[in-house]
């Protein structure tokens, strides 16, 4: 039992506990919110546990920072803390979605436990594994299409979030 | 050392999760902030598999993270026009229910 | 027959004009709804038959041009259904053949044909019911004509299958040429449905006959084909339920013998299948005598004659076919002498006159049976289109008994019609006495059990020919006038189409007879090989008996045919000018007699109950109300729909609901259970 180890299976279970307070939450949306926030962060703790310090950062600055951040803007601007209609029809939809999600779950780690690949021991990494310099030669070498055409996405996302949601001038 | 396989099935548990919460909620901002949680699961089964496939001649093998940080990239985009597209259509409806977006029942 | 024939490119015209200007006449009325002129669309048509008669008279003598032993034309446009592979491969081409037997039938049937075209110029016309009706009227003629021609000149069983069944819808279509009576139409189906019966034997004798060949290895539905190989399934046998006579395996010749004798029935009027031809008097008059006078009716007899060969290896069906022939004839005598409708007699005549020629068949005089067909089709069609001057003379009543005294009004129409008379009584110089007296020779020398009382069958249904034709022809012509006042003094000629026609066809019925004047009078009057159509027709037919018996029996024969005839006429003048009176107290003595034979034997109301009622019955109650109704419909078709609305609308319908979260649930529906199958 390394520290690791330890420090994984925390942040892990934090995760999943978030994770859960999101989903169930159903009275609060600032509170969800809140919620989504220490998961993304607590899986960017594991990302440093598993040595890729790049994605670790990126990830606790995009999602934690910007991501979750706009979330939160849309719920105060359309004014949503507590709107959310009491449980209605489809309760047995529900009980049905938690059953199927038990299948899909326990069918993975099923599968997972039995896997040799997985549960053999890690390897040491290579130098400069998951710093910024490896991930850049990759990124702007083997990558490089991707790259532009992230970018352009980007672009369409940007015009199109602006077209959608601006007002219309009367 | 950090037990992979556990890694695998913590990706996986929130995968579920965030399915449980796309199929049961009624908000649409949590039914997106479900999708997040989904792609955000993905993004760690991507590390860490990447983690266990680190070896390659030359090079580290960095694909997994590349991915990562696309998907990254890929959820902004993503969240930006959903929630306009959730603007419009409370404009339209005055609700964020997500049983009022049902034109596809005529 | 021979195999193999001159190639000749007339033949083929011969069929297809008439079919060129049917399709037009039904272009024009059908497709386009633009009709011609009524005049010209009827000479169109009397033109492309003149037409067809006049290239059959080349190749005619394009045929006599061979020697006498290879005298085939054959005709070969294009293969139409080629199958099959090896010992039971079959090749129908549309191919025709001219040998002897066809071509005396394709000048009878194009000769009379456009007689009876130019005829129909001046009846119809003066039926004024519908002036879209006489193109129509001659569409259908000469789509009948068509049907024939290829009937005829058929080089095999299949084209003339394609032949039969054309003359049996052109007779539907012109029996009932007058819909709108309902009673027309019914006449019309009825001929149709009981010739589809015999069309059903027909069949089945080709596909035997095809199995049969194919299974000693030589497939074959060409006559010449088929009589090559012939004597190879001469000994086949077929095996039968134990319980029906002769054995319980019966030839094969005479199994396929039988079935083509019944479509013979069907088409050309006998016992069991005569049933439909007097009724087929509900049309038209010229429709009679084309069709059921002159040419379709005789395609039985043409058959039969065609495939003469299987018959002379068949002995016990000939004998079959020799004997109906003979009650049939008798029994359609005997209706004959009590009808009072003009055409009804004639058709009943024409009915036994096709006795007679199947009697001459079935005793091996094929030749005969051919010539009393081509004498018979100008005579019949004389009296039909004769009667038909009458009829229009007369403005439509066709009842005998309101007729009488016609001799001084109609005075051209008198002495046609009297010809026709004279000649279908047997009385000689004319050429039914010749045709008829070599029938009865025929029957004489044949080696049909029996033969002597087919020959006494043959005398008695000659005198009751002679009384019933003498009775018309007293009751008609003769006497006082019984029409009613106001039409007595109208009664005139009909006009030049409808007459000059009947001149021509009185002329042949007068003199046709020299075409085969039996040897024995060939002696007499000295000439060499006198009887030509038995000698034309000889290479084309299997050989019948050479006539074993002395000239002087022959003579003794003819003399007691006279005889016979005599005494009819005699009878008929003596009840009918003499002492008219002595009819109606027959009548009423003899009630039971009298109204059996009036009623026809009550043939007709046994059919109807027998088998017509029946069928009606299980058609509508078991048939229709139960299976059609209830499984097929109720089932089948609106259970399909029901159950197909139920697991939609009660089923599936909950999977279209419109919300996205379903449509989630199911997505990882789905995707568990791939993924489950993927792990396994």
């Amino acid at each position: 039992m390394t520290v690791e180890t330890i420090l994984f299976y925390l942040f892990g279970i934090l995760a999943v506990v978030s994770a859960l307070g999101m989903v169930l939450n159903t009275r609060n949306m600032v509170a969800s919110a809140m919620s989504l926030v220490v998961t993304m962060i607590s899986l960017g703790a594991i990302y440093l546990l598993l040595e890729a310090y790049l994605v670790s950062a990126l990830q606790i600055m995009v999602y934690g920072g910007a991501i979750v951040v706009v979330f939160l803007f849309v719920v105060m601007l359309l004014n949503l803390s507590t709107d959310e209609l009491p449980p209605g029809k489809l309760r047995f939809a529900k009980i049905a979605f938690v059953i199927a999600g038990v299948a899909i779950l326990s069918q993975v780690l099923i599968a997972l436990g039995q896997d040799p690949l997985l549960t053999a021991q890690p390897e040491a990494v290579p130098e400069g594994f998951g710093g910024y310099r490896q991930l850049g030669i990759a990124l702007y070498t083997d990558y490089v299409l991707l790259v532009e055409m992230t970018s352009l996405l980007l672009l369409a996302a940007i015009v199109g979030a602006l077209i959608l949601a601006k007002r219309k001038i009367d | 050392m950090l037990p992979l396989d556990h890694v695998i099935g913590l990706s996986a548990i929130l995968f579920t999760i965030g399915v449980l919460g796309v199929a049961t909620r009624r908000n649409l901002i949590a039914i997106l902030m479900s999708i997040e949680l989904m792609l955000n699961a993905s993004n760690l089964a991507f590390v860490g598999f990447n983690r266990i496939w680190s070896q390659a001649e030359g090079a580290p093998a960095v694909d997994g993270q590349i991915f990562v940080l696309i998907v990254i990239a890929v959820a902004a985009a993503e969240v930006a026009v959903g929630l306009g597209i959730l603007l419009s259509m409370f404009r339209n409806r005055d609700s964020m229910n997500v049983e009022e977006v049902n034109l596809l029942k005529w | 027959m021979v195999a193999a024939g001159v190639e000749s490119d007339l033949l083929h015209w011969i069929p297809l004009l008439p079919l060129l200007v049917a399709v037009y006449h039904g272009i024009s009325i059908g497709v386009l709804r633009r009709p011609m002129q009524p005049r010209l669309a009827a000479i169109i048509s009397c033109a492309a038959v003149l037409t067809s008669f006049v290239i059959a008279c080349i190749a005619f003598r394009d045929l006599l041009a061979l020697p006498t032993d290879s005298r085939v034309l054959i005709d070969d446009v294009y293969t139409w259904i080629g199958a099959g592979i090896g010992s039971s491969a079959i090749s129908a081409e549309v191919s025709f053949r001219l040998d002897p037997l066809s071509a005396v039938m394709i000048l009878i049937v194009t000769f009379v044909g456009s007689m009876i075209h130019i005829y129909s110029i001046g009846y119809m016309e003066e039926d004024h019911r519908d002036d879209q009706g006489i193109q129509r009227f001659f569409c259908y003629l000469n789509l009948f004509t068509f049907s024939m021609l290829v009937l005829v000149l058929a080089d095999n069983l299949v084209l003339m299958f394609l032949g039969w069944e054309g003359v049996g819808l052109c007779s539907y279509l012109l029996i009932g040429f007058w819909y709108s009576d309902n009673w027309n139409a019914y006449c019309g189906s009825k001929a149709f449905i009981v010739n589809r019966i015999g069309d059903f034997g027909f069949l089945i004798g080709i596909l035997l006959l095809f199995k049969a060949l194919s299974e000693i290895g030589h497939p074959a539905i060409s006559f010449a084909g088929i009589e090559e190989h012939f004597d190879g399934i001469v000994g086949m046998t077929v095996a039968v339920p134990a319980w029906m006579p002769f054995g319980p395996e019966w030839q094969l010749v005479n199994v396929i013998a039988l079935c083509f004798f019944l479509g013979a029935c069907g088409k050309s009027a006998q016992i069991p299948l005569y049933v439909w031809l007097p009724d087929a008097m509900a049309g038209p008059t010229p429709v009679s005598a084309l069709i059921h006078a002159a040419t379709m009716v005789t395609a039985g007899v043409y058959m039969v004659c065609r495939l003469s060969f299987l018959y002379a290896a068949a002995p016990e069906v000939s004998a079959i076919i020799a004997w109906t022939g003979a009650i049939t004839a008798l029994v359609a005598a005997t209706i004959a002498i009590t009808q009072n409708d003009i055409k009804k007699v004639l058709a009943y005549s024409t009915v036994s006159q096709l006795g007679y020629m199947f009697l001459a068949a079935g005793c091996g005089g094929y030749s005969a049976a051919i010539f009393h067909l081509g004498t018979h089709a100008f005579f019949k069609a004389l009296l039909f289109l004769g009667a038909g001057a009458v009829i229009l003379a007369m403005h439509h009543e066709q009842d005998m008994q309101k007729m009488g005294g016609l001799w001084h009004r109609l005075r051209m129409t008198r002495w046609v019609f009297f010809a026709g008379v004279y000649a279908i009584a047997g009385f000689p110089p004319f050429s039914g006495f010749f045709s008829k007296d070599e029938i009865l020779v025929a029957a004489w020398v044949s080696h049909v059990p029996g033969h002597m009382w087919l020959y006494g069958i043959g005398m008695v249904t000659a005198g009751l020919t002679a009384f019933y034709m003498f009775r018309l022809w007293y009751l008609t012509f003769c006497g006082e006038s019984r029409a009613a006042n106001d039409v007595r003094n109208q009664i005139e000629d009909p006009n030049g189409f409808v007459l000059n026609p009947l001149w021509v066809l009185a002329f042949f019925s007068v003199f046709a007879g020299l075409a085969g004047l039996p040897q024995v009078w060939g002696d007499i009057i000295g000439i060499e090989e006198s009887n030509s159509l038995a000698n034309f027709l000889e290479p084309a037919l299997v050989a019948a008996e050479p006539h074993l018996i002395k000239h002087s029996t022959e003579l003794w024969m003819a003399a007691g045919a006279v005889g016979i005839a005599l005494a009819g006429t005699g009878l008929a003048w003596l009840l009918y000018i003499r002492k008219p009176g002595v009819p109606g107290w027959l009548a009423a003595h003899l009630t039971g007699i009298y109204r059996t034979l009036h009623n026809k034997y009550y043939v007709d109301e046994f059919y109807d109950a027998v088998i017509v009622r029946p069928l009606v019955v299980v058609s509508d109650r078991v048939l229709y109300r139960v299976i059609d109704s209830r499984i097929i419909d109720g089932i089948g078709v609106n259970g399909l729909a029901r159950g197909v609305r139920a697991i939609a609308a009660d089923g599936l319908k909950y999977a279209q609901s419109g919300l996205t979260q379903s449509y989630v649930f199911f997505m990882i529906v789905g995707a568990v259970a791939i993924v489950g199958y993927l792990l396994r």
